[in-house]
C-alpha cells in the first residue's frame, strides 16, 4: 500500500517535537515495509493538538494529535495508516469543531498543501487572483480592493485600497510595494504562519499590488527572530521566479517585478511603518515624522505600499472571488476575515479565522476552552503589548475594530493573550512601560523618558510611596505619552496601563508578590 | 585586524556595495562570518559605504540582535512578552539564570552559554517558549529546558 502522512515543519509544530515525530514514522515504516510518502504541511493552527500527525485516505484526511516521539511504533501497531483507533485519534480534520467553524479564506490553503510546492499552490486556486489582475486596469485592482472593505490587518486599520490609490495616483518612475513582517506583538502569530504555510500567497498578494500602482521591486522585511519564515519564503520566491511569476515578465504579461527579503535585527520598532522604512534603508529604526506619508514619500524617497503580511495575503482571494464576496463577510466597517490569535493561558490556543463580530467569550470558551491552568481567565489582552486589559465582564465584546475602541481598546494585529486570576495587574502595567523602555527608538521625549519614568512611578504606587499622588502622576503620564508621542509606541502604551488602571485599581494597592 | 579579518570584511563589503540601503545586510553576514560585529570592523564598514562612523556604531548599537562582542557558543533566548508571561515564562527566567549560573546579557565562563531575553518568538499558543541558536522551542517547563541543555551538553 502507498500511504500518504503528513507532519507539519511549522515552527510551532517543530518546537513540540514534529520534526522527531516525522523521522520516527519514515523510520517506522522502513522497517515494516511500508511505502510511506511523507508530507511536510503547514500547521493547521489547531496548536494545543501539536504535532498533528494527519493521514490521507482516499480524499480525506484523519488526524492524530498530539503525538509524541513516544507515541509513533503505538500509532503503527493500531494501523493509524488506515484510520484505526487510537487514543490520539482526532477523526477527519475538516470536522474538528475548532477548524469547521471558521471561515478559512486567507488561510485556506494553510496546513493543507506543501507550502513551497507551486504545484499544490497553483492546484489549490493559487495565483487565479493575479491572473484576473492581469486582465484589469490598474485602477479597476485598486477599486476591487478599496471596495472588498480591506483595512490593515496589522494593526492601524486604515483602509487598504485608499493607500493604494495615493501610490497609484503619484507620477513617479519608482515605486515600492513593501510587506511588514516585523510580527513583534506578543501574542501573534498569523503572519508567521501565514509565511511558512502558504508563502505563494504572499508572494501573490505582492505582486498584485506591484501590479495596481506600477511598482517594479518589493521587499519583504522581516523580523529575524523568525528563521523558519525565511526559508520557507527563499524557497518560495526562487520557485516563483523559475516559473515565470516573478522577475521581468510576470506570468507573461511584460510586466516587471522583483522581490527580496530584508532581515530586521530584533527591534520591536521597527513594526512601525516609517521606522520599517528606516531599517530598510539600512540606518537607524527611527519613527519620520508624517507627513509626507509613506504613500507619498516613503521607501528611498518614492511613493511605497506598506501593507502587513495578512493585508497583502487577502488579497489575492479578492481578486479571485470578488470585492463582494470578500465584503460580505463582517460587521459593520469591519469588514472580511480575520485571523484571530488565541494565546497564552489557554486550554486550546491556536488560530481562528473567523468574520469579524465573535464575541470575546466565545473564543475564549468555545474555542479556548478556557484557562489552561483550570483557573478564571481574570484579563486578556488585545492587540499585542499596546493594547488594553480587558476584563471578564465585558467578554461580550465582539472582536472587530469599532466595538473594541468602543471599549477603550483596541484590535491590533488580533492577538488575544489570556491571564487567569493568579496575573498580578500591576506588574503587566510596569511591564508595558518597561517594554516601551526597552523598545523606544529614542527620537520622542514623552516615549523615551515618559516610560522610564512609568516604570519609576509604578513602583512607587506597588511600594505604597504617596500612593494616591503617584497614581494622578501615572494618569499624567500617561495623558502626555499617549497625546505627546511621534509614533503608536508610546502613543499606545498608556492603553494597557490605564486599563489596569480603570479596572483593576487594587492591584496597584497591594504590594508586589516578590 | 588579521589578514583574515580583512578579507571577510572586504568580501562582504564588495557582495553588497551595489545593492540600495546595504548597511543591515552588511552587518547581519559580518555577524554571521564573525559571531558578533567588531568595533574594528566600524571604521571600515563606514569607508566603504561613505558613511560616518557615528552612523555605523549608531545602527550597530540601535538593534537588539547586532553584537558587539563575541557571544557563548550556544545563544540562549529565553522569551519575556506577555502570553509567555502568562503561562510562566518569568519562573522559567529565574529558573534558566539559575541553572546557567549566570543573568541575562551574560555568558557562562566557559563560554559556551549566552543568556539573552526575547520580546516574543511567535510561538505564542504553545508559551512559554525558548529559542536556542536557530531552533525554537514551545511549552518549555524547567525540566525540559535542562533536557534541552542536557542534549546541547551531548554534542560537545
Amino acid at each position: 500500500m502507498n500511504a500518504v502522512v503528513y507532519v507539519p515543519r511549522d515552527a510551532a509544530a517543530l518546537s513540540v517535537g514534529a520534526e522527531r515525530v516525522a523521522t520516527l514514522i519514515a523510520r517506522e515504516a522502513a522497517s515494516r515495509g511500508i511505502d510511506l510518502t511523507l508530507k511536510r504541511n503547514g500547521t493547521r493552527g489547531m496548536c494545543w493538538l501539536e504535532p498533528l500527525v494527519e493521514v490521507e485516505i482516499g480524499a480525506e484526511r484523519y488526524g492524530y494529535g498530539p503525538v509524541t516521539e513516544r507515541d509513533v511504533a503505538g500509532l503503527f501497531a493500531a494501523d493509524f495508516l488506515r484510520n484505526g483507533d487510537h487514543a490520539l485519534k482526532l477523526g477527519r480534520v475538516d470536522d474538528i469543531p475548532y477548524l469547521a467553524s471558521q471561515q478559512r479564506l486567507t488561510f485556506e490553503r494553510v496546513g493543507v498543501i506543501e507550502p513551497t510546492s507551486l504545484t499544490d499552490y497553483v492546484e489549490h486556486g493559487g495565483y487565479e487572483g493575479l491572473r484576473h489582475a492581469l486582465s484589469m486596469q490598474q485602477h479597476e485592482i485598486v477599486q476591487a480592493v478599496t471596495e472588498s472593505g480591506l483595512r490593515g490587518r496589522g494593526g492601524a486599520a486604515f483602509p487598504t485600497g485608499i493607500k493604494w490609490k495615493t501610490v497609484l495616483d503619484t507620477p513617479t518612475q519608482q515605486k515600492y510595494v513593501t510587506c511588514n513582517a516585523d510580527e513583534g506583538d506578543s501574542g501573534t502569530f498569523a503572519d508567521r504562519m501565514l509565511m511558512e504555510g502558504d508563502p505563494f500567497l504572499l508572494i501573490e498578494g505582492m505582486t498584485i499590488a506591484a501590479l495596481a500602482v506600477g511598482a517594479t521591486q518589493g521587499y519583504i522585511y522581516l523580523r529575524v527572530e523568525y528563521p523558519h519564515a525565511e526559508r520557507a519564503l527563499l524557497e518560495a520566491i526562487l520557485a516563483a521566479y523559475d516559473a515565470g511569476y516573478l522577475g521581468p515578465d510576470v506570468a507573461g504579461s511584460g510586466r516587471r517585478f522583483d522581490l527580496e527579503v530584508r532581515l530586521g535585527a530584533g527591534a520591536y520598532i521597527c513594526g512601525e511603518e516609517t521606522s520599517m522604512l528606516e531599517s530598510l534603508e539600512g540606518r537607524r529604526g527611527e519613527v519620520r515624522v508624517r507627513p509626507p506619508l509613506p504613500a507619498v514619500k516613503g521607501l528611498f524617497g518614492r511613493p511605497t505600499i506598506v501593507n502587513n503580511v495578512i493585508s497583502l495575503a487577502s488579497v489575492p482571494i479578492i481578486l479571485r472571488r470578488g470585492a463582494e464576496f470578500y465584503r460580505d463577510f463582517g460587521v459593520g466597517r469591519s469588514r472580511g476575515t480575520l485571523p484571530i490569535q488565541l494565546a497564552g493561558n489557554i486550554k486550546r490556543g491556536g488560530l481562528v479565522e473567523r468574520a469579524f463580530g465573535l464575541s470575546l467569550r466565545d473564543l475564549l470558551y468555545e474555542y479556548g476552552g478556557g484557562s489552561a491552568s483550570g483557573r478564571p481567565i481574570r484579563a486578556v489582552q488585545v492587540g499585542g503589548p499596546l493594547g488594553a486589559y480587558i476584563p471578564a465582564s465585558q467578554f461580550d465584546t465582539a472582536i472587530d475594530y469599532e466595538a473594541l475602541s468602543g471599549i477603550g481598546a483596541l484590535l491590533g494585529h488580533g492577538g488575544v493573550v489570556a491571564f487567569d486570576d493568579t496575573v498580578d495587574m500591576a506588574r503587566m502595567a510596569r511591564f508595558a512601560m518597561e517594554f516601551c523602555a526597552i523598545e523606544s527608538c529614542g527620537k520622542c521625549t514623552p516615549c523615551r523618558i515618559g516610560s522610564t519614568r512609568g516604570v519609576e512611578v509604578i513602583d512607587r504606587i506597588r511600594y505604597g510611596v504617596d500612593r494616591e499622588g503617584n497614581l494622578r502622576l501615572l494618569e499624567d503620564l500617561c495623558e502626555t505619552m499617549a497625546e505627546g508621542s511621534l509614533c503608536g509606541l508610546g502613543g499606545l502604551t498608556p492603553f494597557p496601563v490605564r486599563s489596569v488602571l480603570r479596572h483593576f485599581r487594587d492591584d496597584f494597592l497591594k504590594p508586589p508578590a516578590r | 585586524m588579521t589578514e583574515d579579518f580583512r578579507d571577510i570584511l572586504k568580501d562582504i563589503l564588495d557582495e553588497y556595495l551595489q545593492v540600495p540601503g546595504p548597511l543591515l545586510l552588511v552587518l547581519h553576514a559580518v555577524q554571521r562570518r564573525l559571531g558578533f560585529v567588531p568595533e574594528d570592523a566600524v571604521p571600515y564598514i563606514a569607508e566603504r559605504l561613505n558613511l560616518s562612523r557615528a552612523e555605523v556604531h549608531g545602527v550597530v548599537s540601535f538593534y537588539h540582535h547586532f553584537r558587539r562582542a563575541p557571544s557563548g557558543r550556544h545563544r540562549i533566548q529565553v522569551c519575556r512578552a506577555e502570553s509567555c508571561q502568562a503561562m510562566g515564562a518569568e519562573h522559567l527566567a529565574q529558573h534558566a539564570q539559575e541553572r546557567l549560573g549566570i543573568q541575562f546579557h551574560e555568558t557562562t565562563p566557559d563560554g559556551e552559554f549566552s543568556l539573552e531575553p526575547v520580546y516574543c518568538l511567535g510561538n505564542c499558543a504553545c508559551s512559554p517558549a525558548v529559542m536556542i541558536d536557530q531552533e525554537l522551542f514551545g511549552r518549555v517547563s524547567a525540566e525540559r529546558f535542562n533536557a534541552l541543555l542536557e542534549a546541547l551538553d551531548d554534542d560537545r
